[in-house]
């Protein structure tokens, strides 16, 4: 039976160790609610972007001079595996499980007979595959340790890094592995291919009431030349989509594991307390035996 | 009949609002935008949007670049920024502009795509001083 102090302390440890988890619950809540609200302000941009790609690209594939980024290189030998995750950890299973992932694809790739190559955005994805993958990691991964909020800006350097790998000919097919946010409590693992870019559905994202005519589009400059440009900025885009997912996946998670973390340290309390109450009454009954039978004694 | 300005980045949507007429900064010149305009996608160089009431300039916003879609009821401008041209500053546009160069001096003069990107950048920049000192 562990004495009355120890026990004191360590229910005083729990308790603090508590109120840390239930803090950071607290904060990951109200982060991800700005994460949200950030991922439904890139919506727009995202959604017309799709539809001007839509309809271009409609009308440039089977092109001999289509650009690279949008039907590939015409081999898929050579892969680069985009892995994001979280900088922090404490968040569950969320940056295990996109490393897991990352491995699991990159295993069936290498099955395969392809090659691949491994970015890293985001510690923890790094620490993960560094233990069985390292000699396929870049040499230098991406992070954003100790910052607050990710911005456009962030995506358009990670898509500049995929865009000069592509015009150096480094891969063929590149694919992005991040946690989609499904709800506060699920986040799915997910591969979305960028390179060659896949082409959005026309006739579900054209803006038109059915029975009307699609309005046809003219191009100024035309079409390759738009395309050139209008890739690389879709490029960003769906990185940035990636990492806003991932930045509100990485919120919820946190948030479900801070919750069962406060609630078994809740438990532990009460079982600490029932111990520590037991040892402190049986205490007390001893003494008073002695006392009694020292009376009696007399 | 007016026709519906939209301009978004890729954070926020910048600006919405119904315009008689938008003069856009398109990549083979300026293009006035009215109602019923045929349907277009544009590519944008860095420049300044002008919004139209009647025949008067009632705003003046500079992008540094950027895509437009064009319908017969709706404007649809991508741009990573839009900032009204009264709070343009000179010097913001000189350093841009000192930045590109040394880009385009570090640059790679093979590879055309880069060397294009980087002149659409120097042109932004340019672009930018000129708005500021209009």
């Amino acid at each position: 039976m562990p004495s009355l102090k120890s026990l004191r302390i360590r229910i005083n440890s729990v308790k603090s160790t508590q109120k840390i988890t239930s803090a950071m619950k607290m904060v990951a809540a109200s982060k991800l609610r700005r994460a949200q609200s950030q991922a439904e302000a890139a919506r727009p941009y995202a959604e017309r972007m799709e539809r001007m790609l839509a309809s271009l690209g409609a009308s440039v594939v089977g092109s001999p001079t289509a650009p690279k980024m949008l039907v590939g290189t015409g081999s898929d030998k050579r892969n680069l595996l985009v892995v994001v995750t979280a900088d922090r950890g404490l968040a569950g299973a969320f940056n295990t499980n996109v490393g897991r992932l990352a491995r699991n694809v990159a295993r069936r790739m290498e099955g395969e007979g392809k090659t691949v190559k491994i970015l890293t955005v985001g510690r923890k994805g790094r620490d993960f595959l560094r233990r069985e993958m390292a000699d396929r990691l870049l040499a230098d991964g991406i992070s954003y340790a100790g910052r607050k909020s990710i911005n456009f800006a962030d995506a358009q350097a990670v898509a500049d890094r995929v865009t000069a790998m592509l015009n150096a000919g480094e891969f063929d097919v590149a694919t992005v592995i991040f946690n989609k946010f499904g709800s506060v409590i699920s986040q799915i693992p997910t591969e979305m291919q960028i390179i060659p870019a896949p082409l959005p559905k026309e006739t579900v994202a054209l803006e038109v009431s059915p029975g009307t005519a699609l309005p046809i589009y003219e191009y100024e400059p035309a079409e390759e030349e738009l395309l050139a440009s209008l890739l690389p900025q879709n490029l960003a885009i769906q990185i940035y989509r990636a990492l806003l997912e991932s930045a509100a996946g990485e919120h919820g998670a946190r948030m479900t594991s801070m919750d069962n973390a406060t609630r078994n340290a809740g438990d532990m309390i009460k079982r600490l307390s029932q111990t520590y109450n037991r040892a402190r009454q049986a205490n007390i009954t001893r003494e008073l035996i002695e006392i009694i039978s020292g009376a009696e004694a007399l | 009949m007016a026709v519906d300005l939209e301009i978004v980045s890729p954070e926020k949507l910048l600006l919405s609002k119904p315009v008689d007429m938008v003069v856009l900064p398109a990549a083979e010149g300026e293009m006035g935008v009215m109602v019923n305009h045929a349907p277009m996608i544009v590519l944008l160089r860095g420049g300044v949007i002008r919004l139209y009431q009647g025949t008067a300039v009632t705003e003046q916003l500079y992008v540094s670049g950027g895509f437009a879609e064009v319908t017969g009821s709706r404007v649809t401008v991508l741009a990573t920024e839009a900032t009204p041209v009264a709070e343009l500053k000179r010097e913001d546009g000189q350093s841009r502009l000192t930045a590109a160069e040394a880009e385009y001096g570090a640059a790679d003069k093979n590879d055309v795509t880069t060397l294009d990107a980087i002149q659409a950048k120097m042109q932004a920049a340019r672009a930018l001083i000129e708005a500021a000192a209009a």
